[in-house]
């Protein structure tokens, strides 16, 4: 360059000025560092070595701990790297090493150079070349300097053998061909005579045995040499790693393994090791009962020891061997539940993972209630760890280990009012889903949710509101199990609801119209009785459809026992500040619960307050509290408050004096009131069951209808537009456009974009534009009710009907839509499908793709693939020749099984006719053979395949296997 | 194998990060500031372990010591132990501290070259490569004296950035 000086040259920064220019900061980071990054510029671009390196230095420094992008100076690096100063390589390789990746562009340049420093006498420039391949090896790369490495791994020079062995790890990795050149020297080196270069090797095993165990099944007695002989830990934990991973492919080999692994445990004092020997045995050595036994006496030494790692990791060790020896967690089961209060999160963490193993249906309640206690203690991030592994847990396969819902219930509502919790969603969900799924439940159910919502200081809480909404829900959808339906109603219209977000009060709301019409109901058949003068149970009878006789017997069997209870609950209820803010009724029924409540059966105390005064106070009370919410700003309140008001304005007329009067005259005016009320009733009475999560995938595509693989382009379609969440489109519809002109975008928008005019037509416009991802027009009424899929349809019983339809119109969107009525807990084939359809489909794809590599590889066995990505499958194609093979063989056989076990070596010649016809290929040769002529080791073949159980009896069997 | 190796001081500044997988430079400084993020919330005398799945993605787990200012921290995989990390990061500071009597962080700080040369002979491409500090110390050495073999221009460069140069600098001695 010529603006450059001696001058530059001589008074150039180097890489100290440089560190301690910025901590003077004389004139701020960032100042410092640009001005520095625009020396370094020019200086890498001077022609001076010397100038060029400490400018590369810097670069690299600043990069690696500043971060600064230093792409820009590839080329000067690939130039500092032909310096023939070895201060100089060092700096360009380092350059090299951090900052260049496969998409360099001037990595093909140095090839050559890499090539030179390979074979350089310097063993410290050899290593540099090396240390940098291990890290930039591309496959052009790996391909071109495999001979090179071949001859380093037989280096006299300890320093580069080992490296060498280091660097052919990422050699196969990129270019799997080398395995053919490289393996069988790889293989020597584990019999070297120096212990570094062993213990590279090994590793270098262990990361390949890691990534495909069954290539290495042959080497087996190699590695049990080492396991036997070696005094070295670093290298026995690899080799314990190594057969870690080879045991359970081949169980004989397990029973050789056992006893020098339980010798290391007896013998050693190296806590790496021990710990490495017990995982062993806890992962893959569990059939061993003694070898556990004594792997478990170690844990329960690191359990106690002080230091708080071994704690740690034995405590890891036990949530290994819990699901098959649970006994081993039961032991130390004071130790792991002392744990959770450890100031180590760690420690705690796993400690609540053991905890929750030791979860069955025999203590699923005292484990639940220890840890709702220490819950109650933690700090709110473990707090809710514990919540969530309690639910996690307990709703594991459809409430598996749930034996007593009624406890499991008051449990949530008891976590619900933990302070910290924040599981809201996961406990409104359990709660819905119980309530649908589990009948016998309810009553208990209903009482929870009573409790919840008539607590004015939870709805404070927006951790909560998740759970109100399920318990408002659910008290109204069950309401006939309640014992005092207008302290439910109060609950539900307390002034402090204002401060749940809109999507929940109108569930609030839903849920205070089912009440309504309940208590209307119930007041008309106890007036249809008055007459015969019986109460309680013979009120049922006279109704059809409204209790099942079940329900009824449950309904009164539950009430009786619950009537002390609530009894207490009501005294302390009364003082809070919500009944003095609507005193007028709770008092009055308040009262009259307690006196009655001494009675026989509680349901004829409450089926006594229905009143006519009951109902009317009722009644103006509902539309107090109602009416205002009219003007909400948000739809979904605004239509529910309207469907109750009108509702109310329907029957009024009529209640006020017919309800008294008619109980003596004509029935015809009253016929209409109770008409509607029944109707309503009705509607409200039908059981929402749970729906099956696959019963979407069982609608059957209609016909015309293009579903779009590739949804990209929807996003800006709905850049503008709301997106039309396209499951939920048709029932809405009808009330939305009521609200004529009200465009503000819904909470849970699951309705039309615009229902105003105005945006109907843009929705039009919408339409037409992108028709593609609309339904057609005609079918978008019609296409719901298959979504009701048809086989659960089948065996649902016969509730298809109007009512159905008005009270999937009317009930919030949480209900899933169809019937399913069952004694216990209900399941659905569709709870277990996706568990059972992801693995499958995942396997077929797995072995898929395995048999195209495979069929590719067989065909070319030595095509230099040049892409990175065929490099990396052509690897898998070198190593796992033998289970691919396997799985090319089944699938012959046509079994249709894709295990990986290993079947008879009859199978193998299969998958290589073309190489020599009637001989049986020999998975070693592949592996490490393949470019060597091959005649050597073909009559071992037939051992190959139990070679790891005869390996140690049978020594020659290793040599030629490798020859 | 070993992912990264990283030290950063109790500030949350990095005194020494290399990635043993590729990296993209904005990706690291992410990482270390997770890393640190969670490091500066932990207690003293708790495990050396941490969550690093949810920072370095499946199969990783991070050890960590503290020593004085500093943290030293070895993200790896599976087919590492972890108590033999620990050793490690063991082997790595005694052989620092032997390299510079009584290692201090400022000789971290300053000796950008010299820490990776030590690094790269105890772990080569993620594999551990030796875990004898003398041995590391020994390669070292030869490594240095490579380093500085004679050559006119070099001595020059001596001359210059040791003795003039730096006279100016005001904390040569700290």
């Amino acid at each position: 360059m010529a603006g450059f000086s001696v001058m530059d040259t001589l008074f150039q920064r180097t890489l100290d000025d440089l560190i301690k220019g910025l901590r003077l900061q004389l004139i701020g980071e960032s100042a410092f560092l640009s001005k520095a990054l625009d020396e370094i510029r020019r200086e890498a671009k001077s022609t001076d070595p010397d100038t060029k390196s400490a400018a590369l230095l810097k670069l690299t420094y600043l990069s690696s701990l500043h971060f600064h992008d230093m792409s820009f100076a590839a080329f000067h690096v690939v130039e500092l790297l032909s310096s023939t100063r070895f201060s100089h390589k060092k700096i360009a390789y380092h350059a090299a090493s951090h900052s260049f990746d496969d998409s360099t562009p001037v990595l093909v340049l140095i090839t050559n150079q890499l090539r030179k420093d390979l074979t350089s006498t310097n063993e410290f420039e050899v290593s540099l070349a090396l240390e940098c391949l291990s890290r930039i090896a591309t496959v052009d790369l790996a391909r071109d300097l495999t001979p090179e490495i071949f001859t380093l791994l037989a280096s006299s020079k300890v320093l580069v053998r080992k490296k060498a062995v280091g660097v052919v790890l990422r050699v196969f990795d990129k270019y799997p061909d080398s395995v053919r050149v490289c393996f069988k020297r790889l293989v020597e080196n584990l019999d070297s005579s120096d212990s570094q270069v062993v213990s590279v090797a090994v590793g270098v095993f262990c990361e390949l045995a890691l990534r495909d165990p069954r290539s290495y099944l042959p080497l087996a007695p190699e590695f049990y040499k080492i396991l036997v002989d070696s005094k070295n830990n670093w290298v026995l934990i690899k080799v314990l790693k190594i057969f870690a991973k080879l045991v359970p492919l081949e169980p004989r080999l397990a029973k050789r393994v056992v006893e020098p692994v339980c010798e290391h445990i007896r013998r050693t004092g190296a806590k790496s090791l021990l710990f490495e020997c017990i995982r062993t045995v806890v992962s893959s050595l569990s059939d061993y009962e003694h070898a556990v036994k004594l792997a478990v006496v170690k844990i329960r030494e690191m359990l106690v020891d002080d230091d708080s790692n071994l704690k740690y990791l034995g405590l890891q060790a036990l949530s290994v061997v819990a699901p098959k020896h649970l006994w081993a967690v039961l032991e130390n089961k004071e130790v792991v539940i002392k744990s959770l209060s450890d100031v180590d999160p760690n420690i705690k963490l796993e400690s609540l993972r053991l905890v929750m193993a030791m979860v069955s249906e025999s203590n699923v309640a005292e484990i639940s209630r220890v840890l709702v206690n220490y819950a109650l203690k933690s700090d709110p991030e473990f707090c809710n760890l514990i919540l969530g592994s309690i639910l996690s847990t307990c709703c594991r396969n459809v409430y598996e280990i749930i034996m007593d819902f009624d406890w499991y219930v008051s449990l949530l509502g008891e976590m619900s009012r933990i302070p910290h919790c924040q599981k809201g969603e996961e406990i409104e969900k359990q709660l819905i889903d119980i309530g649908m799924r589990v009948k016998d439940v309810r009553p208990e159910l209903v009482r929870v949710s009573r409790d919840l919502l008539i607590d004015p200081a939870l709805l404070g809480n927006p951790f909560l509101h998740r759970i109100l909404s399920a318990a408002a829900w659910l008290s109204g959808e069950y309401v006939e199990f309640s014992v005092n339906p207008f302290e439910l109603m109060e609950a539900l219209l307390q002034p402090r609801t204002s401060l749940l977000p809109p999507f929940i009060k109108a569930i609030y709301i839903q849920s205070a119209f089912k009440v309504l019409i309940f208590c209307l109901n119930s007041y008309l058949l106890r007036r249809g009785n008055a007459a015969s003068s019986s109460y309680s149970d013979q009120l049922v009878p006279d109704v059809p459809g409204l209790f099942s006789e079940q329900d009824s017997v449950g309904c009164s069997d539950l009430a009786s026992c619950d009537a002390p209870v609530e009894a207490k609950l009501d005294e302390g209820f009364n003082p809070r500040d919500l009944n003095q803010s609507f005193g007028g009724l709770s008092v009055e029924y308040g009262g009259e619960e307690t006196s009655t409540c001494g009675q026989a059966s509680a349901s004829a105390s409450f089926k006594d307050s229905f009143t006519h005064e009951s109902i009317t106070n009722l009644l103006n009370r509902v539309e107090l509290a109602v009416v205002p919410l009219t003007r909400s700003y948000d739809v979904e309140i605004v239509e529910r408050a309207r469907n109750v008001l009108c509702f109310i304005e329907l029957i009024k007329p009529q209640t006020p004096d017919c309800l008294v009067q008619k109980e003596e005259s004509s029935d015809t005016e009253e016929a209409e009131a109770s008409k509607i009320i029944k109707l309503m009733h009705d509607a409200f009475s039908n059981d929402l069951g749970p729906i099956s999560v696959s019963s979407q995938e069982r609608v059957s595509v209609p016909d015309g209808l293009v579903l779009v693989e590739n949804l990209e382009d929807l996003e800006t379609i709905c850049g503008d537009v709301q997106l039309p969440s396209l499951n939920s489109f048709s029932h809405g519809s009808s009330h939305f456009e009521e609200m004529a002109g009200v465009s503000i975008p819904i909470f849970q928008s699951k309705e039309e974009p615009g229902p105003s005019n105005e945006s109907t037509s843009l929705l039009a416009e919408h339409r037409k534009q992108h028709g593609l991802y609309y339904l057609p027009s005609e079918k978008k009424d019609g296409d719901y009710p298959p979504a009701n899929d048809p086989q659960l349809q089948a065996n649902s019983n016969d509730d298809e009907d109007l009512a159905k339809l008005t009270e999937q119109l009317l009930v919030s969107k949480k209900k899933p839509n169809h019937t399913k009525p069952r004694p216990v807990v209900v399941k659905l084939d569709g709870d277990q499908v996706p568990i059972a359809a992801g693995p499958h489909s995942q396997e077929d794809l797995l072995s898929g793709t395995v048999r195209d590599v495979l069929l590719g590889s067989e065909t070319k066995p030595t095509t230099r693939s040049s892409t990175k990505r065929k490099g990396k499958e052509k690897l898998n194609v070198d190593s796992t020749t033998e289970s691919k093979e396997n799985l090319g063989d089944v699938e012959k056989q046509d079994q249709g099984n894709s295990s990986t076990r290993k079947s008879k070596p009859n199978t193998h010649s299969k998958g290589r006719r073309h190489r020599s016809p009637g001989k049986k290929g020999d998975e070693g040769e592949e592996n490490c053979q393949k470019a060597k002529p091959k005649s050597s080791g073909r009559h071992k073949a037939r051992q190959r395949a139990d070679a790891p159980l005869n390996v140690v009896s049978q020594t020659p069997v290793i040599p030629d296997f490798l020859l | 194998m070993i992912r990264a190796v990283i030290v950063i001081n109790t500030q949350g500044k990095p005194r020494l990060a290399k990635f043993y997988e590729f990296q993209p430079v904005e990706k690291q400084q992410e990482l270390i500031r997770s890393v640190y993020g969670v490091l500066s919330s932990r207690a003293e005398n708790v495990s050396n372990f941490l969550d690093a799945e949810s920072i370095f993605g499946p199969d990783t787990r991070l050890v960590y010591k503290h020593f004085a200012t500093l943290y030293f921290v070895f993200v790896f995989d599976s087919s590492e132990n972890e108590l033999a990390m620990l050793d490690l990061i063991q082997v790595f500071v005694e052989t620092l501290d032997k390299c510079f009597k009584n290692v201090c962080e400022l000789d971290v700080v300053l000796n950008y070259s010299k820490l990776h040369t030590v690094l790269d002979e105890i772990i080569f491409g993620g594999q551990v490569l030796e875990t004898s500090s003398t041995e590391v110390l020994k390669a070292v050495e030869e490594i240095s004296k490579c380093l500085f073999c004679p050559s006119p221009s070099f001595c020059l460069n001596i001359l210059f950035e040791g003795g003039l140069y730096t006279c100016s600098c005001l904390d040569w001695n700290d």
